[in-house]
C-alpha cells in the first residue's frame, strides 16, 4: 500500500491507496471525482486527461503514488465556480461534444493545447495535437472550431492580464 | 429569454453536467455495498469446456463469489434470443443457434464469456478470474463467412447445419436475369464491406442491483432502448417479471447501435446480485469491448447491374453472403435483409431487382445493427457500382445518375419500400456545386504538376430511416411494434416534463425535444424537462436507433401535446367565456384570438390543477399520453462528394475536400443535424480508409483488439466537413422529419473509394483502403 498527499482542484487530500492503483482509479473510486473518464486500457483515446502541476496527463498513465505531492486540476475544479472556463464555454456554443463521454478529456488536452502556443493556433495544428485524444461522435469538426475560438478568447485574456 | 422553438440553432440544454464533468454514467453509479465483476472468458475462438474449476478463485482475497453457466441454468435463466424471425426462400425458419449468458459446455468465440468473478475490487476480481482453472477441449474453428460454407468447415450449432442460419430472397429472380441476358451492358463488381467494430467511447457496463425486501431488481445498463431491455429479459431470459424489473439507462457514452442489444453481462450481473446478496457492478475493459461488442458490417456481395444502350438500369442482381458471427444477436437477421435489400433500388428507377443474401455462422464476435446498419451495405454496393459503370461506359459519374434518377413520388420500387417524397438533383447539383465539380480537372493536372494523384468521387445515397410501422415489420417478422410512446406533464405552475421512450445518448434529445415543446407553447425551453432512460417513469418506449428518435419519438410527443392544447383550449374558453374554436395559443398564453383576451400559460395550468372553475364534467390536471405509430418508413437522401490526393510513392491518402448535402426534411436544430453528419461522415471515412475488424483466420483470435491496432478515425485524418440541406417535407409524419442519425455514415464510404479509385486509375482496391493497399493497387495498375 502507499501513502497519497496531494492537491485536487484546489484540495488537500491524503490516502492510502494499492500500489497499482492508477490516479484516475483514485480520482475517480476515492474522491468521487466521476468527470474524468476511461475510456481505453492503452493510454490511447485521452478521456482520463487532467492537468498534474500545469501540464495535461492521462491519468490512466499514472500510479496514484507517483501523483503524490502534485497539484491535480480535473474538469471538476476547471470552471471557476459558475464561471465557465473558455474551453467549456467554447465546447457548448460550437457544439464540441456529443455522448460526452470524451469531452472532459478533451476540454483539458485542448486547455493546455492552447497553453502551450502562446503564438495562437490553426487548424491543422489543433488536428495534429489532438492525436491523443478520440471522439467517436462529433468527427472532430466542431471540436476543432471550440477549440480555435477559446483559443481566442484565453490569448486575448493572457494579453489583457499581461498589459 | 426568448422562444427557442422548431428550426434554431439553440445551443445543447446537456450540455452543461457534460462539460463541468457532472455527466453521470453507468460506471459513476456507486451503491451501498457494491462489488465489482470481471468475466472469465473463452481464450478459444472454438471449444468444447470439459471442467471448470472456481475453488482457487473462491479462495483469492475479497471475492465474494464465482459463478458459472451451470448454475445459471439450473436457475432457469433463458437463451439470448434474436427478435426478429427471417424465413429462408424455402419456407423454413432461420436457424438459430442456442446462446448462454454464460456458455455451459462449448465456446464459440475469443471473448464467448465463461464465468463471472465478484470480489470487492476489480483488481481482485480480475486477479481471481486468472485464478479460475478453465479446461477447453480446442476445436478447429472459422472465422470467414465464405470459409464457413464450405464442405467440411467446422460446425458451431447443431441447429444450423452447414453453419447457413438463412438463405432469403427479395425480388424477381427471372426479369432479372432477363434484364442482364438483354443487356447493352453488364457492370459486375465483387463487394466486400468490411467488418467494423461500432467503438462508442464509453465502454458498455451494467450494475444489476437485487432489493430482497421487495423481491425487485434494478439495472443500470449502458442501453440505447432500456425498455426493450427490460422486456426481453423478463420475457425471453426469466430475469424477473417486468413489474419486479426497473431499466435505467442514465447518460450513455454514444452507441451506435452496439447498445441496442441485450447482451450477457447485464443478465448476468442481475441474476449473480441476487445469488451473492450484494450490488454487482461491470464494466468494459477497451479489449473486452472490441471481442464482445456485435460487429458490424462484413458482407461479401457479387454485383450484376444491367443497363440498355441508352445507359438506363434495367436490372440489378445482388448475391450476399452475410457474416453473423458465433451467434444470433437481438436484430442480427434485419440488418442483411430487410434493412439492406429493400434499399438497393438506391436513388434509381430499376425495373428488375434481386437480392439473394446468405446468413452464416462463424468463430467471430457476433455481428448486428452498426450506424446505418444494412443501408450502407447497400449504398456502398450501388454506389460503387454506378461510379464503375460510368467509367465503363464513358460517361460522366453525375450524369448516369442523374439519368437514372427516380423523380416521380410516391415510388414504389421492386423490394418493398415505397418512397414518399425526395429531389435527388437538387442534392446532386448542390453538392457538385459546393465541391466545383466542374473545376476538377485543373486540380487534377496542378497536382500532377507536384507529383500527386487527386481523385474524385461520389455517392447518392438513400435511406430508410423513422423506424417503423409496427404492422408493417411484424408482417416481416419483427417481435416488436416500432412506435414510440410520449407523455406531457404540465405541471401546477406551468413548467412542462416529457416523458420520452426515445433515449438520447449524444442525439441532443433534451433540447430538441424541448424546442418543439416551447414552440408550440411559446414558452421558454428552460421551462421544459425531457425525462428519458428510466423503466419507472416512462411507462413503455422502443428507444433510439435507425434514425427514429425525431420522426417517430417527436411524433409522438407533438400527439400528445395536440391533446394537452385541446384540453387547455377548453379550459381557456371557459374561463374566458369564449367560443373554443377561438381560442390561441401565442407567446406563452391563450388568447381569444382578434381580442385582448388572454390567459398566461401559467394561471391556465393553475386553473387545470385547482380545479375551482372547469367545464363541467372535466377531470382537473394537464397531462396526456400519446403512442404514435408511423404509417412509413421515412426516406432521407443525399449526395456526397469527397476529393483525394494520393502521393504515388507511399500510397497515402489525404482528403482534400468532402462535401455532404442532404435532405433530411424539416429539421428542429440545424446546428445538432450538422453535427450528426459530421460524425457519420467520420465513421465513414474510418470504414472507407481506417478501420477494419481482423480475425487470425487460423486461431480465430480477433488481432484488432485495442486502439493500438484497430484504427480509429483521429482528428488528423478527417478533413473540416462541407454540409448542407434541402428539405422536401416527409409526408408521413406530423412533423415532416426524416431523420439523419445515420446518412453521414452510409454516404461516404463509397464516396470516398470512388473518390481513390479514381485517383490511382485502378478498381482493384478493398476497405479500409490503406496507405499499403492503395500503394499496392497503384502499383499493380501501373505495371500492366
Amino acid at each position: 500500500m502507499s501513502d497519497v498527499s496531494l492537491t485536487v482542484n484546489g484540495r488537500r487530500v491524503t490516502g492510502t491507496v494499492e500500489d497499482r492503483t492508477l490516479l484516475v482509479h483514485y480520482l475517480r473510486e476515492h474522491l468521487g471525482l466521476t468527470g474524468t473518464h476511461v475510456g481505453c486500457d492503452t493510454s490511447q483515446c485521452g478521456a482520463c486527461v487532467v492537468h498534474v502541476d500545469g501540464k495535461a496527463v492521462k491519468s490512466c498513465t499514472m500510479l496514484a503514488a507517483q501523483a503524490s505531492g502534485s497539484t491535480v486540476v480535473t474538469i471538476e475544479g476547471l470552471a471557476n465556480g459558475a464561471e465557465l472556463h473558455p474551453m467549456q464555454a467554447a465546447f457548448k456554443e460550437n457544439h464540441g461534444l456529443q455522448c460526452g463521454f470524451c469531452t472532459p478529456g478533451m476540454i483539458m488536452a485542448a486547455v493546455d493545447m492552447v497553453n502551450r502556443h502562446p503564438e495562437g493556433l490553426d487548424e491543422a495544428t489543433v488536428r495534429a495535437e489532438l492525436e491523443g485524444n478520440i471522439c467517436r461522435c462529433t468527427g472532430y469538426h466542431n471540436i476543432v472550431k471550440a477549440i480555435l475560438a477559446a483559443s481566442q478568447v484565453m490569448l486575448k485574456g493572457t494579453a489583457q492580464v499581461a498589459a | 429569454m426568448g422562444v427557442e422553438g422548431i428550426g434554431a440553432r439553440v445551443a445543447r440544454k446537456e450540455d452543461k453536467r457534460f462539460i463541468t464533468g457532472a455527466g453521470r454514467y453507468v460506471e459513476d453509479m456507486v451503491l451501498p455495498g457494491m462489488r465489482q465483476a470481471v468475466f472469465v472468458r473463452s481464450p478459444h475462438a472454438h471449444a468444447a469446456i470439459t471442467s471448470i474449476d472456481v475453488s482457487k478463485a473462491l479462495e483469492m482475497p475479497g471475492v465474494v463469489g464465482v459463478l458459472t453457466g451451470r448454475e445459471l441454468k439450473a436457475d432457469g435463466i433463458g437463451n439470448i434470443i434474436c427478435g426478429w424471425m427471417i424465413h429462408s426462400k424455402d419456407g423454413s425458419p432461420m436457424k438459430m443457434g442456442a446462446w448462454s449468458p454464460l456458455a455451459v459446455d462449448r465456446v464459440r468465440y475469443v471473448g464467448d464469456a465463461v464465468a463471472i468473478v465478484i470480489a470487492d475490487t476489480k483488481g481482485q476480481a480480475r486477479d481471481a478470474a486468472e485464478a479460475v482453472e478453465v479446461s477447453y477441449d480446442v476445436r478447429d474453428a472459422v472465422t470467414q463467412a465464405v470459409d464457413a460454407l464450405k464442405p467440411g468447415a467446422p460446425q458451431l450449432h447443431p441447429e444450423a447445419e452447414g453453419n447457413l442460419i438463412f438463405d432469403w430472397e427479395l425480388g424477381d429472380a427471372a426479369p432479372t436475369d432477363a434484364a442482364i441476358a438483354s443487356a447493352a451492358h453488364v457492370t459486375t463488381m465483387h463487394i466486400v464491406n468490411n467488418r467494423l467494430v461500432p467503438n462508442a467511447m464509453e465502454p458498455r457496463a451494467a450494475l444489476g442491483y437485487y432489493d430482497k425486501a421487495e423481491d425487485h431488481y434494478t439495472c443500470w445498463t449502458t442501453s440505447q432502448n432500456p425498455h426493450v431491455a427490460r422486456l426481453v429479459m423478463s420475457a425471453f431470459y426469466n430475469v424477473a417479471p417486468e413489474n419486479k424489473l426497473r431499466v435505467i439507462a442514465p447518460d450513455v457514452g454514444g452507441g451506435f447501435g452496439s447498445k441496442i442489444f441485450i447482451y450477457p453481462e447485464e443478465i448476468v450481473c442481475l441474476w449473480a446480485s441476487k445469488k451473492t446478496g450484494v450490488p454487482v457492478k461491470w464494466v468494459a475493459d477497451r479489449t473486452e469491448s472490441f471481442m464482445t461488442d456485435a460487429h458490424g458490417r462484413d458482407h461479401v456481395t457479387e454485383v450484376k447491374m444491367a443497363f440498355d444502350a441508352d445507359n438506363r438500369i434495367t436490372g440489378l442482381k445482388v448475391d450476399t453472403i452475410a457474416n453473423f458471427g458465433a451467434y444470433m444477436s437481438l436484430f442480427s437477421s434485419s440488418v442483411p435483409t430487410y434493412l439492406y435489400a429493400t434499399l438497393l433500388s438506391g436513388q434509381y428507377n430499376i425495373p428488375a431487382i434481386h437480392a439473394n443474401v446468405r446468413a452464416v455462422y462463424t468463430n467471430t464476435s457476433p455481428v448486428d445493427a452498426y450506424r446505418g446498419a444494412g443501408r450502407p451495405e447497400a449504398t456502398y454496393l450501388l454506389e460503387r457500382t454506378m461510379e464503375t459503370a460510368a467509367r465503363e461506359l464513358g460517361v460522366s459519374p453525375a450524369e448516369l445518375r442523374r439519368q437514372n434518377f427516380i423523380t416521380e413520388f410516391p415510388h414504389q420500387t421492386p423490394v418493398i419500400m415505397c418512397y414518399d417524397a425526395g429531389d435527388y438533383a437538387t442534392s446532386l447539383d448542390a453538392a457538385m456545386q459546393a465541391a466545383d465539380y466542374a473545376g476538377f480537372p485543373a486540380r487534377r493536372d496542378e497536382a500532377k504538376q507536384r507529383g500527386k494523384l487527386r481523385g474524385i468521387g461520389m455517392s447518392a445515397y438513400i435511406e430508410a430511416c423513422g423506424i417503423a410501422p409496427s404492422a408493417a415489420v411484424g408482417s416481416l417478422g419483427a417481435g416488436v411494434g416500432l412506435w414510440e410512446s410520449a407523455e406531457v406533464r404540465v405541471n401546477a405552475v406551468g413548467t412542462i416534463e416529457v416523458l420520452t421512450g426515445s433515449h438520447s445518448h449524444g442525439q441532443g434529445h433534451e433540447t430538441t425535444f424541448a424546442q418543439l415543446v416551447a414552440g408550440r407553447l411559446g414558452i421558454p425551453i428552460e421551462q421544459v424537462s425531457i425525462v428519458h432512460g428510466d423503466t419507472d417513469k416512462v411507462q413503455m418506449g422502443m428507444g433510439t436507433y435507425g434514425s427514429r428518435s425525431g420522426a417517430v419519438g417527436m411524433s409522438a410527443v407533438f400527439k400528445a401535446l395536440d391533446k394537452v392544447e385541446a384540453k387547455a383550449k377548453k379550459i381557456a374558453a371557459h374561463l374566458m367565456e369564449a367560443d373554443e374554436g377561438d381560442i390561441v395559443i401565442e407567446n406563452g398564453a391563450l388568447k381569444v384570438a382578434g381580442t385582448d383576451k388572454n390567459v398566461p400559460w401559467f394561471q391556465l395550468a393553475l386553473a387545470a390543477y385547482t380545479a375551482h372553475n372547469l367545464p363541467a364534467g372535466m377531470e382537473p390536471g394537464l397531462k396526456e399520453t400519446a403512442f404514435y405509430d408511423p404509417s412509413n418508413f421515412t426516406f432521407p437522401a443525399g449526395c456526397y462528394i469527397c476529393e483525394v490526393e494520393v502521393d504515388p510513392d507511399t500510397g497515402t491518402t489525404e482528403i482534400i475536400q468532402f462535401v455532404a448535402a442532404d435532405d433530411f426534411g424539416n429539421i428542429i436544430n440545424p446546428m445538432i443535424v450538422e453535427g450528426q453528419v459530421h460524425g457519420g461522415v467520420a465513421q465513414g471515412i474510418g470504414q472507407a480508409m481506417l478501420e477494419g475488424a481482423v480475425y487470425d483466420r487460423e486461431s480465430g483470435q480477433l488481432v484488432t483488439a485495442s486502439y493500438m491496432d484497430y484504427t480509429m478515425p483521429r482528428a488528423s485524418d478527417v478533413p473540416s466537413f462541407k454540409v448542407s440541406t434541402s428539405n422536401t417535407p416527409c409526408p408521413g409524419n406530423p412533423l415532416g422529419i426524416k431523420g439523419c442519425g445515420e446518412a453521414g455514415a452510409i454516404g461516404s464510404p463509397p464516396a470516398v473509394m470512388n473518390a481513390i479509385t479514381d485517383a490511382i486509375g485502378s478498381n482493384d482496391l478493398t476497405m479500409p483502403a490503406t496507405p499499403e493497399k492503395v500503394w499496392a493497387a497503384l502499383h499493380a495498375a501501373t505495371k500492366h
